[in-house]
């Protein structure tokens, strides 16, 4: 009797183990690795949905809502410096294309919600803007840092390229103008 | 006497409000920065730096700790506390260790517990006097024990 219940005591510790290390595998093969590195491989993968608080007006913003218009979704935090210096050229961009349906849409991510809405009144951003404090979106999208910014298409596909550090930038500014006419263009 | 009485009176009127009030180091080992993820008092992100720009604020107003912790959680969400919320699935992290250990010691106080008794059933058995040689090896250690007589 003591007998079987070593053995059912052994099989039973096999079987946690095994069942741990499947769980781990499972979780390394399914892990998403974001939509990022996928861009960077030429893909043109479906930028992940989400809906977020608004942070310049009450209610929801949902990325869906835009399908059928270009996109350019710019990750920023009001603690981040180059956000601060990128916004004014954003600003500019949302005011030249927005009559040709293109849509400029803010995503502020790990910031407190009163500093980021100091944050837009101050440098003047009106374009809409989304509240993400957890940072919910980050993995989704592959994020390293902010700022970042992507391109969605009005297929709902992200295109071009994931711009890294701010779009003003001597080493992004022609890159980003590219991207808008792709995006007008797609 | 008066004025020892005003004072302790003073003292005991104070000592509850004070005590109510939190510092900024009660707080920053109990909450994690967003972008490191380590606890705010070892982290100088700029996000870290903003976090305790607003707690010293409302430590200043007075606000409990739990008032300043549920302010931050509004924004960033249970991931900005270092121990997960006594309530719902949080509820596991907190009671899963303890079981942990109370089933480890009651292992571990099994196995002890029949190998001591082992142990003495064994002694037990020596107790008994010796187990008789095999034939065979006595001769042979006679034989051996023989020698060094000689």
């Amino acid at each position: 009797m003591a007998g079987w219940l070593k053995l059912a005591a052994q099989v039973l510790a096999l079987a946690l183990v095994a069942g741990l290390f499947t769980l781990l595998v499972w979780k390394l093969a399914t892990q998403d690795e974001g939509a990022a590195p996928k861009l960077g491989r030429g893909e043109t993968p479906p930028a992940p949905a989400f809906r977020l608080d608004r942070l310049d007006q009450p209610g929801k913003l949902s990325l869906a809502s835009y399908r059928g218009r270009p996109v350019i979704i710019n990750f920023w935090a009001s603690w981040c410096i180059p956000c601060k210096e990128e916004a004014p050229l954003l600003e500019s961009v949302w005011k030249q294309y927005r009559n040709r349906g293109l849509v400029v849409l803010g995503v502020d991510i790990n910031d407190v919600r009163s500093e980021a809405r100091r944050f837009a009144r101050k440098n003047g951003m009106s374009y809409p803007l989304a509240y993400d404090g957890p940072g919910e979106t980050t993995t989704d999208y592959g994020l390293t840092g902010v700022p970042e910014t992507f391109f969605v298409a009005r297929n709902g596909r992200l295109v071009c390229d994931r711009l890294q550090a701010g779009v003003h930038l001597e080493a992004n500014k022609d890159r980003f103008e590219e991207c808008i006419q792709e995006v007008l263009a797609a | 006497m008066r004025l020892l009485l005003a004072i302790a009176i003073t003292l005991a009127l104070a000592s509850p409000a004070a005590a109510a009030c939190p510092t900024v180091a009660d707080l920053e080992d109990e909450l994690i920065c967003p972008t490191c993820k380590t606890t705010l008092d070892q982290s100088d992100a700029p996000v870290a730096r903003q976090i305790k720009a607003i707690v010293a604020r409302r430590v200043e107003d007075c606000a409990s700790k739990q008032q300043i912790k549920d302010e931050l959680v509004a924004d960033f969400g249970p991931s900005v506390l270092a121990a997960p919320p006594r309530e719902g699935f949080h509820w596991l992290a907190w009671v899963l260790p303890p079981i942990g250990l109370l089933v480890a010691a009651g292992v571990i106080s099994v196995l002890v517990w029949r190998w001591s008794r082992r142990s003495t059933a064994e002694v037990a058995a020596d107790s008994n006097g010796p187990v008789p040689l095999d034939p065979d090896v006595e001769r042979r250690l006679d034989r051996e024990l023989a020698r060094y007589d000689d």
